[in-house]
């Protein structure tokens, strides 16, 4: 087991989002969660990170915490920031910093190497402002991966991408689950193209909260 | 040449120069990351203050730096808190302080008689103002200033790129961000009387803009914003020294007229 979720309820000002949420998962699975907008996905991943601290219940890793790969929508990344792919790739692995002031080669390399990995290591000295949505998209998930070798949570992350670049986004992704062996939490309101990938399902449509495997879940979808 | 090197003989322009260019350099660096967030104007906001606390400090008769660095730290401390609690919109937040501080500033030193202060001097400041006591207070923490920046260095990237990502892999954001806001009061004060209480926040905003017109990445942006702070800084110096021109004012052209090429200089290349 990676991840325990027991009876979470998270909210804002104690005004809860989320109710009594209960799911867990074992390494290399790969979680999608599903709902519309203000359902309460943006809050799990707040939750999940530790930006906000549950009302009540508890969430359980069974690794620290601070090595979750996590890759944000790209919208809250500002368009004029000046950042080359590197620098922002580099700053994924901050979690190794711990009291050094400077990156070490270690580090560095750990990041070239993730760049390698999404082939996108010929862009390394560009700005990130200078790219096109899938390429930041790229670079986003490149610092998520140096910053965790067992994790990645993935927030929204085919918000404005065109077709292709969706469809090559997910194999990515698919594959980083399926040869890296790499946990993964997809957080989606974008069903056609992904259709439901992984093997776990959460679902928060509609007040009604499920999880289970992907299997159980379309057997519902088609009674429904 | 020879007239302009003549400017070290004085004692005054000395220490002018010293306190100028640490202030400049550390207003820089810290500018790069408050522009980056859109928070530039805390520095405005923590210059009021300042006059405020000066005023009051010379009426008092107590050392002015004594008084104003830990009031504008209280006071960096107090628009963080408001802003992140949402309850004052960031940027009234620091209006309402600020425009308080000045006003109160302004009435303390018009109502007490006695007090043979210009208040032109603490709004546009004076290099005649800086004491031995205060080129060491400056020299010191600047130096700090400076020490804690480079160790926050990629911190700091990273909590101004993307702050919830930053504290997701741990890092401590609401200590940085504190710690920004200190160092940045601390390097206002210092800065205020040379420039004035009007003029101090371009140091901040001015390097930061002029070298976003020709940088792309983060470490570009922060190299070239201390080297055009610490060019703008000498160059204005002189003009105010050779012309008699006011000091501040000086400064904050030299800045206008870089920021004007550079972005002349980008649209070029575009």
């Amino acid at each position: 087991m990676i991840l325990s979720v027991e009876h979470l309820t998270l909210g804002y000002e104690k005004i809860p989002v989320i109710e009594d949420l209960n799911f867990s998962l074992e390494e290399h699975d790969f979680l999608t969660v599903i709902g519309s907008n203000g359902s309460g996905k943006s809050t799990l991943v707040k939750g999940l990170l530790g930006l906000i601290h549950p009302i009540s219940g508890s969430i359980t890793y069974t690794i620290d915490r601070r090595f979750i790969g996590y890759m944000p929508q790209e919208t809250t990344v500002d368009d004029h920031f000046p950042a080359s792919v590197y620098e922002v790739v580099l700053s994924g692995t901050l979690n190794r910093l711990h009291f050094k002031p400077f990156y070490s080669r270690e580090e560095k390399k750990l990041a070239l190497d993730c760049l390698k990995r999404l082939q996108i290591d010929d862009i390394k000295d560009r700005s990130f402002a200078d790219l096109s949505g899938g390429q930041r998209q790229k670079v986003l998930l490149a610092r998520a991966l140096s910053a965790t070798s067992c994790l990645l949570v993935l927030d929204e992350p085919s918000n404005n991408l065109d077709y292709e670049s969706r469809k090559e986004f997910y194999d990515l992704i698919k594959d980083l689950n399926m040869k890296e062996g790499i946990t993964i939490i997809l957080i989606t309101h974008d069903l056609a193209v992904s259709g439901i990938m992984g093997n776990k399902v959460l679902s928060f449509d509609d007040h009604d909260i499920f999880f289970g495997s992907t299997q159980e879940f379309r057997k519902r979808r088609q009674q429904v | 040449m020879s007239e302009l090197l003549m400017m070290f003989s004085y004692q005054f322009i000395v220490r002018a120069f010293v306190v100028g260019l640490l202030i400049s350099l550390c207003a820089s660096l810290l500018g790069v990351s408050l522009v980056l967030r859109g928070n530039a104007m805390i520095s405005d906001g923590l210059s009021h203050v300042s006059f405020g606390a000066f005023a009051v400090a010379t009426v008092l008769n107590i050392a002015p730096l004594t008084l104003a660095i830990p009031l504008a730290i209280v006071a960096s401390i107090i628009i963080l808190q408001l802003d992140e609690r949402h309850m004052i919109h960031g940027d009234g937040a620091i209006a309402l302080l600020s425009s308080s501080a000045l006003a109160i500033g302004v009435m303390v030193i018009s109502i007490t008689k006695g007090v043979n202060t210009d208040i032109n001097n603490y709004l546009f400041g004076s290099i005649l103002s800086l004491s031995n006591t205060d080129m060491i207070i400056s020299i010191v923490l600047s130096i700090m200033v400076l020490i804690l920046f480079f160790y926050s260095y990629h911190r700091i990237f990273a909590l101004t790129f993307d702050q919830d990502f930053a504290r997701s892999t741990g890092v401590k954001v609401d200590l940085y961000n504190m710690i920004i806001a200190i160092l940045c009061s601390v390097t206002i004060v210092l800065g205020m009387r040379m420039m004035g209480a009007l003029l101090i926040s371009s140091l901040t905003i001015f390097p930061c803009l002029s070298s976003m017109r020709i940088a792309r990445t983060f470490r570009l942006v922060v190299l070239w914003a201390a080297i055009i702070a610490v060019v703008c800084f000498i160059i204005g110096l002189s003009i105010s020294y050779l012309y008699a021109t006011p000091t501040g004012a000086s400064i904050v052209i030299v800045h206008l007229v870089v920021f004007l090429i550079l972005s002349v200089v980008q649209m070029v290349k575009a």
